[in-house]
């Protein structure tokens, strides 16, 4: 398969972990170590795991699996909510798939669709649009969540319900966005991260200049990364090369789909539907300032919270749990206490264990002793 | 009702215990002991949306999916019962389409549909066509196999590409327009079996419908007390299934397939049983994806060499957003 056998060459990817190893070897002493190198994403982490990549490097690197999934992050009380406003009889409520098994206070979008709530798993926001459309004597809400990399998708789709005039349609809106929390997270005293890999498709949206502050204000290189093992092992080798020769920059590995601009289209989209909230809660990590996005007045009447009035809902994370301190690199997932016993992905107590893409469950499938 | 069972079933499944009409079918025990000394006998029901798909139909998989069931014990499914429960308002022709479908399934390796049983519930109360099937046949008097038959260092083989069938049903029920070569594997395994009737270090048989090759791994392991090692780079696969498991982040492993099986064969008897496959068309792709262990686990060894364990999923496969 072109495109995707290329980027996972054993030959090709034996070669890159040599490279680095020998790296490693060559690293200043005034560098602490191992180093510690945080995959920003989900989907990176996923990646390294499902290609065992962290197995196969040298000891002395670690990676740090950070807040990048948007659904690991999703608070249980905005699932409340979902349950709430799913709970109208006259409401189509639609969301991705991987949101179904989240669960919040009173079960999961799956025990709601079993229980005869009208939930159904879409794949693109478009496909919810083309409901209200067939079904005007419905409403039908779509659940918005993800970083830069979804929302385009909602807010052309909101573009679209104006263009057509359909006003049985509305989104809940639970997007995020990564910057104010990659800051938030610098800001903390004992994190000590060394570098990062950021998410490609994120940058596709927005472009690279964003992260300028990591490098200038923190010092810390960042390299834009693909998704594929050779990707991501590459992005290594570049972030450890900047730290070989005491440099920090924003580096793009991902050239052949990012462009340093990012989507001006895409870009413009967004401004126009969604603005900055003061403040958006993060599981695991709790409220961060101007990290989430509501629509914009111009769009505030396609607002499902508007329209349906769920009540605000805050659950407090367990205090067992320690998803904060996996997320910032101060813990591994199998020194938490609930994990693989309290907390599993059939039963996921915290916020890492609910997603494919989160740490803990990354862990608990790929992880758990072979030997 | 009367017209419909004169008019469509009695002439599409015409046999002799059908056509004489009583209340049960009488079949000669003779006929039976003489091919083996122990029944099989399977039930499962239908539930499909939708009812038609490239490769098949609810029809067709509702004979295969018993007749296989039977098949993977060594037995040759002789006779199949049929209970469809039908939505008041399906289309006659709909339902002709459907029972030719297994009639024809039947017929193609001499299965009699010998006893049957129709109702017609209120609209809403059904999904259009529900169809339940029990199937019988005899085992060879020689023929043991099971995974109670399952020892450590044996081979894990599959009989062709998977997931044809879980990817097919996927983008046609959720719309996705992906890759038209996507098509069911639907089909009758028995033929495909019938030579390994006499190869011996055959262990035990599986057909991976639901849950796929990741179910039958973990239901061999948990019964056998042996573990399950697989290779991803050994496993077949068609292009447009991986494309697709690229795209959603699933895996081919759970999806299920219509006309595929999992073999544990004894290492001896490993060359001579894929030989047996290839010769069938339905086994052109069969291939040698592991073998059993020891410690009881069932375990992926990825691209890199890097060992994990294979979970059997949560719920039914769902699409990952990023
Ligand atoms: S094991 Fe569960 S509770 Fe513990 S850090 Fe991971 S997700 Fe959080």
């Amino acid at each position: 398969m072109r495109y995707i056998d290329e980027f996972r060459d054993p030959a090709l990817t034996e070669a890159l972990l040599q490279r680095i190893a020998q790296l490693m070897l060559l690293m200043p002493e005034r560098q602490q170590l191992p180093l510690q190198i945080m995959e920003v994403c989900g989907g990176h982490t996923h990646a390294i795991f499902k290609f065992g990549l962290d197995r196969l490097l040298p000891d002395n690197l670690e990676f740090i699996h950070g807040p990048g999934c948007p659904v690991c992050v999703l608070p249980m009380g905005r699932i409340d909510s979902c349950l709430e406003i799913a709970a109208h009889p006259e409401v189509i409520f639609c969301t991705y798939g991987d949101a179904m098994r989240v669960r919040g206070r009173h079960g999961s979008l799956l025990d709601a669709r079993r229980q005869g709530a009208d939930i159904r798993v879409v794949y693109s926001p478009l496909d919810a649009l083309q409901l209200a459309a067939d079904n005007p004597q419905r409403e039908v809400v779509f659940f918005g969540l993800g970083f830069e990399t979804t929302m385009p998708a909602s807010a052309l789709t909101l573009q679209q319900a104006r263009r057509r005039s359909l006003t049985n349609f509305s989104l809940f809106c639970q997007h995020i966005t990564l910057i104010p929390t990659l800051r938030s997270l610098l800001q903390q005293p004992d994190v000590r991260i060394d570098g990062f890999l950021a998410p490609g498709h994120v940058s596709m949206v927005i472009g690279n200049a964003p992260y300028g502050f990591i490098a200038e204000n923190y010092h810390k290189p960042l390299v834009v990364t693909g998704f594929e093992p050779l990707d991501i092992l590459q992005g290594l080798l570049m972030l450890l090369e900047q730290l070989h020769a005491g440099r920090s920059a924003v580096e793009n590995q991902y050239r052949r789909i990012v462009p340093e601009q990012g989507n001006r289209l895409a870009q413009q989209a967004l401004a126009e539907v969604f603005c900055l909230k003061a403040s958006s809660e993060w599981r695991g990590l709790g409220e961060i300032a101007h990290s989430g996005v509501q629509l914009t007045p111009g769009y505030a009447e396609f607002d499902a919270e508007r329209r349906f009035h769920p009540q605000a809902q805050q659950v407090a994370d367990d205090p067992r749990s320690r998803c904060g301190e996996v997320l910032t690199g101060r813990c591994k997932p199998d020194a938490c206490p609930l994990f693989g016993k309290q907390c599993t992905p059939s039963n996921a107590f915290g916020a890492l264990m609910v997603s494919s893409e989160g740490a803990c469950a990354a862990y608990y499938q790929y992880r758990r002793e072979t030997a | 009702m009367q017209g419909l069972i004169e008019e469509l079933f009695l002439q599409a499944f015409a046999n002799p215990a059908l056509n004489a009409r009583e209340d049960q079918a009488c079949i000669a025990l003779s006929e039976l002991c003489a091919a083996g000394d122990r029944l099989a006998v399977s039930t499962d029901s239908y539930v499909i949306d939708p009812i038609f798909f490239p490769g098949g139909d609810i029809g067709k998989l509702a004979v295969c999916g018993t007749a296989n069931d039977v098949a993977v014990s060594g037995a040759r499914p002789r006779y199949l019962s049929c209970g469809l429960i039908l939505e008041e308002g399906l289309p006659f022709a709909t339902l002709a389409r459907i029972v030719q479908s297994m009639a024809a399934t039947a017929q193609q390796d001499g299965m009699q549909i010998v006893t049957g049983d129709t109702k017609v519930v209120p609209r809403g109360a059904a999904d259009k066509i529900f169809i339940n099937t029990t199937g019988f046949g005899a085992i060879p008097n020689n023929i043991d196999w099971g995974v109670h038959q399952i020892r450590q260092g044996d081979s894990i083989i599959v009989s062709g590409t998977l997931g044809d069938h879980g990817a097919t049903i996927l983008n046609l029920r959720e719309g996705l327009g992906l890759a038209s070569e996507l098509g069911s594997d639907c089909a009758l395994l028995a033929p495909l079996i019938a030579p390994l009737l006499n190869i011996p270090g055959v262990r035990a048989l599986r057909d991976a419908t639901r849950g796929g090759v990741t179910a039958v791994l973990h239901e061999f392991a948990a019964a056998s007390g042996c573990g399950m090692e697989i290779l991803e780079a050994a496993l077949p696969l068609k292009p447009a299934v991986r494309g697709m498991c690229e795209l959603l982040g699933l895996d081919a492993l759970n999806f299920a397939n219509e006309g595929k099986l999992v073999l544990v064969v004894a290492p001896e008897a490993e060359a001579e049983v894929l030989a047996a496959l290839h010769q069938h068309p339905l086994g052109r792709d069969a291939a040698v994806i592991g073998h059993t262990l020891e410690r009881q686990q069932v375990n992926v060894v990825g691209l890199f060499g890097v060992s994990r364990r294979l979970d059997l999923p949560l719920d039914e496969p769902l699409p990952r957003i990023c």
